[in-house]
């Protein structure tokens, strides 16, 4: 079957016979489908297998071979990740793993960012006349992938100060856990931050990265709330839909988030429960204040001792990024700011330079300097739009990535809180040793006998049917949290290489939008300009 | 101590138009030197008039200089019908200076880099502010020397030629003063002036044109000035974009790195296009609005001294009524009218020709400027255009090869078109 096909498959052995978890997805395919999960398996041949084909369609050397190292890198971390894996983890895992190469580099390739477009991933494959196996591993990566997320029609529910904004959350999925291919239902800001609550209690003992939702802002709602239909309201709730768009589509895009119960149940279900302890002057909010300053002391004081440099060297690296990215997020604010100044300077010149057409005797010149006027008012449009441009694509994904951050380097404190349990237990058990070492040594076998009866009575008492000593206790404690501390390693070490592909995607995609948005003004720029000149050149 | 060489001269010609053509008499200044905060223009003068002593000489010359020749030109009675071009501003360097200041201070907060390339930016401000200073006392010269009466003053040619130093005596305390107060007393005048009814319709409606202008386009250089300074703003901030984004990429080494480092590259080079179009912008537009702000006023003090003549010979007739109500002086009261009519007719007949050739020389010169802005802005805006483009293709392949097309066709329409 595998040979079957009469397009030049790539030029390498199938390496692994397929998983048997690989089979299940390829069910609903072509025969051609097996091909692909024979060289899938071995994920540095897919990606090269992707770029010939290409190479014929389009020219661009350059993306390909930056492809190629990303994919050859991620595919050594894989491969590092299968070896542990297969001690740890189910097959499903390895799926996952072996996918991410292939449809990355689909998402690559396609050249539509996946978490902003909802509707570009269905039409891709139409518009890249894609060959036979770019197909198939679309639709695979529609199969792993496709839960698109939008967030649209703010709209303000009830009035004074109870009124909320409310969003309408639009999900469209192929995939077979949902309900239904596509729904859509109404939550509130504190639903999102609910949500991140119940994630974040969950999922951070095993140390994922769980993306953040955007800041409460007192002010911000205050004033939408009392019904002020200023542009800086208006702004505020763009700037806020925008963000919690990119926060769902980051979840969704998480592949363990992703089989959450939470997070299905967040996007399905018509009536969720008011998360209440999400407001800032509530119990839980101040609890949540007190541990945070207990988590605090507890870092300061605690000294990892790292067997592993990987960790430590990537904490570092995490640090100096946020501390650039801080640095880069002011200058474009600066920017920001800036063109804002000059969008309000040209439009008073233009009203001035209007004033001074109408005020000149010469016909043609009048004429012409009104058409600066013109020319100039239009300008001051050009570089709103360049301003919105710089602030919600450029600072706002700056702004994103440097909270993500903080959240990885929340993730490396769970793994050195999984080391200290571990270290703590191990201590407590070598304390039990001592103390039973040193009633042997007492030579007191009756009162030996008498703690050991002690112990099975009251273990028997908590309801063990063994007579388990507190040793035995202990030593499997120990077993367990050195296990927890390994398995959260590994676990941080995917996230943090899965993050950083999600967000050099992310990047290029952010910065490309910002590119087209700067260029489109440009065009527009020289068309006023170009309408202008023969007025200029009318001038008698 | 910086000077500039010809060929960057040549692209500042910017609002002087239909100058320095009369062969009879060619002024340029090709050399300047700075020296702490004074600036040393070389005149140089080639000519076929007789009345010099050679065919072609240099002098040195101090902003001061400058004053003094306007001054006594102002001052000379038989000007008075005649617009004097404005006296060049004074070499202000005192923005880039501050600028300059600032950056020192703040010095330990960047890299390396950044601090050379801010550096860089001001020196180039530095430079632009000279080039300025010398184009507008080189505007003066030339105004003067295409003027047919002017040219041919006595201390114009003295300006011109004398090779000592002019020691020109600094206006002592006293002149400053009384100088000060003929402006005062000038500004009153206006008012009462301005309450004259005017003779002549021609002159009425210059008036009323030129008060009117003149607000309007003192309100137009301010704001446009604003406007200049904004684009300068935001060119320094892709200055620090681009600095902090290439210690980003050195520091990543994840796939993110090369995007960086290309998006660092653009910043770098879309900082100098921003930088060029802000430079065009004020030259252009602001120069233009700022020079024809004072030539407009050189024009209103036309205006008042012909308003002031007008006056003196209604007093004059005045003075004659009474006369010979009294029957005495009245042949000197009949001089002193003849030689008030005189001297307003001369006024209001040189007036007129000045203030229509005024006219015709403003238009050019705003066609001339506003032409040059739209291509200058046109050709940023395209190499801004190629530099994202390039910026792009190693970054979107998809869109890369209709962008190949697009551009292709661009430049075919635009030189055919040319």
């Amino acid at each position: 079957m595998a040979a079957s096909s009469d397009r030049n498959p790539p030029p390498f052995p199938a390496a692994e016979d397929p998983e048997p978890g690989l089979v299940d997805p390829a069910d609903g395919d072509s025969d051609e489908g097996e091909d692909i999960f024979v060289s899938k398996t071995n994920p540095v041949s897919v990606s090269r297998g992707v770029s010939q084909p290409d190479r014929g369609a389009e020219d661009p050397p350059d993306l390909f071979s930056e492809e190629e190292e990303a994919s050859s890198t991620t595919a050594k971390s894989n491969g590092v990740h299968s070896d542990d894996d297969s001690d740890l983890f189910a097959e499903a895992h390895m799926e996952l793993n072996t996918d991410k190469p292939g449809s990355s580099a689909k998402k690559e390739l396609s050249a539509s960012s996946g978490p902003r477009s909802t509707s570009t991933s269905t039409q891709s494959p139409a518009a890249m006349q894609p060959t036979s196996l770019e197909q198939l591993e679309e639709e695979e990566a529609k199969d792993s992938f496709d839960v698109d997320v939008a967030i649209t029609n703010p709209e303000k529910v009830g009035d004074g100060m109870n009124a909320y904004v409310a969003y309408k959350v639009s999900t469209r999925t192929s995939l077979t856990m949902f309900r239904s291919k596509t729904f859509s239902v109404r939550r509130r800001f504190s639903d999102f931050l609910g949500l991140y609550e119940k994630l974040s209690v969950k999922q951070s003992l095993h140390g994922c990265i769980i993306p953040l939702p955007p800041e409460k802002s007192v002010v911000g709602m205050t004033k939408v709330k009392v019904g002020m239909d200023d542009p800086s309201s208006v702004e505020f709730v763009e700037r806020r839909r925008a963000a919690l768009e990119r926060y769902l589509q980051r979840v969704v895009c998480h592949p363990s988030l992703l089989q959450d119960a939470d997070v299905r149940e967040f996007l399905e279900r018509d009536d969720l429960p008011r998360a209440l302890n999400t407001q800032a002057l509530s119990g839980a909010g101040f609890l949540k204040m007190i541990n945070k300053a207990s988590d605090a002391v507890n870092k300061m004081t605690i000294k990892m001792n790292e067997s592993d440099t990987w960790f430590e060297d990537k904490f570092q690296e995490v640090e100096a990024e946020e501390q650039q990215l801080r640095k880069l997020h002011a200058v474009v604010d600066s920017l920001v700011n800036h063109r804002k100044d000059l969008c309000g300077n040209t439009a008073v010149f233009a009203k001035s330079m209007a004033m001074l057409g109408n005020s000149e005797d010469n016909t043609a010149l009048s004429r012409a300097l009104s058409q600066l006027a013109e020319v100039e008012d239009k300008m001051e449009q050009l570089h709103q739009e360049q301003a919105a441009s710089d602030f919600f694509i450029f600072a706002e994904l700056l702004s994103d990535y440097i909270r993500l951050l903080g959240a990885v380097r929340g993730c490396f404190d769970q793994r050195m809180r999984a080391w200290q349990r571990w270290q703590e237990a191990q201590s407590t058990l070598q304390k039990k040793r001592e103390a039973e070492a040193k009633l042997l040594w007492a030579n007191k076998p009756e009162k030996l006998q008498q703690a050991k009866e002690d112990i099975t009575e009251s273990s028997n008492r908590s309801g063990s049917t063994a007579s388990i000593t507190v040793i035995c206790l202990w030593e499997s404690r120990v077993t367990q949290y050195e296990r927890d501390f390994d398995r959260i390693g590994m676990t941080v070490r995917k996230e943090v290489l899965r993050f950083e592909k999600e967000k050099a995607k992310d990047f290029k995609s952010q910065i490309m939008k910002y590119l087209e948005a700067m260029l489109q003004s440009q065009q527009r720029l020289i068309k006023f300009w170009e309408a202008f000149l023969p007025e200029a050149k009318a001038i008698a | 101590m910086t000077s500039i060489d010809e060929s960057n001269k040549e692209k500042l010609r910017s609002v002087s138009v239909d100058l320095n053509n009369d062969a009879s008499l060619l002024i340029d200044i090709p050399d300047a030197l700075c020296e702490r905060d004074k600036v040393k223009f070389t005149v140089h003068t080639k000519t076929t008039l007789s009345s010099f002593q050679k065919p072609e000489f240099s002098v040195p010359r101090q902003h001061e200089d400058f004053i003094w020749l306007h001054d006594t030109l102002v001052e000379t009675e038989d000007y008075a019908g005649l617009i004097i071009p404005p006296a060049p501003p004074k070499p202000d360097f005192e923005g880039p200076r501050e600028k300059m200041h600032k950056l020192g201070e703040g010095e330990a907060t960047m890299t390396k880099e950044e601090y050379t390339k801010m550096k860089q930016e001001l020196e180039a401000e530095y430079l632009a502010v000279f080039k300025k200073t010398v184009q507008v006392h080189e505007v003066f010269l030339q105004r003067l020397s295409s003027h047919p009466i002017l040219s041919k003053d006595r201390n114009f040619q003295i300006f011109l030629e004398y090779d000592q130093d002019l020691s020109v005596r600094r206006k002592n305390a006293k002149e400053m003063f009384g100088g000060f107060f003929k402006n005062m007393v000038k500004s009153a005048d206006e008012v009462l002036i301005s309450g004259i009814k005017e003779v002549d319709d021609f002159f009425e409606q210059e008036k009323t044109f030129l008060l009117d202008y003149y607000s309007k386009i003192k309100d137009s250089t301010a704001k446009a000035e604003k406007m200049t300074r904004s684009h300068k703003n935001i060119a320094d901030d892709y200055i620090h974009i681009s600095a902090t984004l290439n210690s980003l990429s050195a520091e990543d080494s994840t796939g993110n790195k090369k995007n960086l480092e290309k998006l660092s590259d653009l910043f770098e080079k879309l900082r100098k296009v921003e930088g060029r179009v802000a430079s065009d912008q004020e030259l252009k537009l602001t120069e233009l609005l700022r020079y024809y702000m004072r030539d407009i006023q050189a024009a209103k003090d036309l205006l008042y001294r012909r308003a002031r003549a007008l006056a003196d010979y209604e007093n004059s007739n005045k003075a004659l009524d009474k006369a010979r109500l009294k029957s005495k002086d009245i042949p000197q009261a009949e001089e002193h009218q003849q030689h008030c009519l005189q001297k307003f007719d001369k006024l209001s007949e040189s007036g007129k020709k000045e203030l229509t050739s005024f006219k015709g020389r403003r238009v050019v010169a705003f066609r001339k400027n506003l032409i040059e802005m739209a291509e200058l802005e046109i050709k940023h805006a395209k190499q801004d255009y190629t530099h994202n483009i390039s910026g792009l293709f190693p970054l979107k392949p998809s869109c890369s090869f209709c962008l190949t097309i697009f551009d292709l066709l661009e430049f075919f329409f635009f030189f055919f078109l040319l």
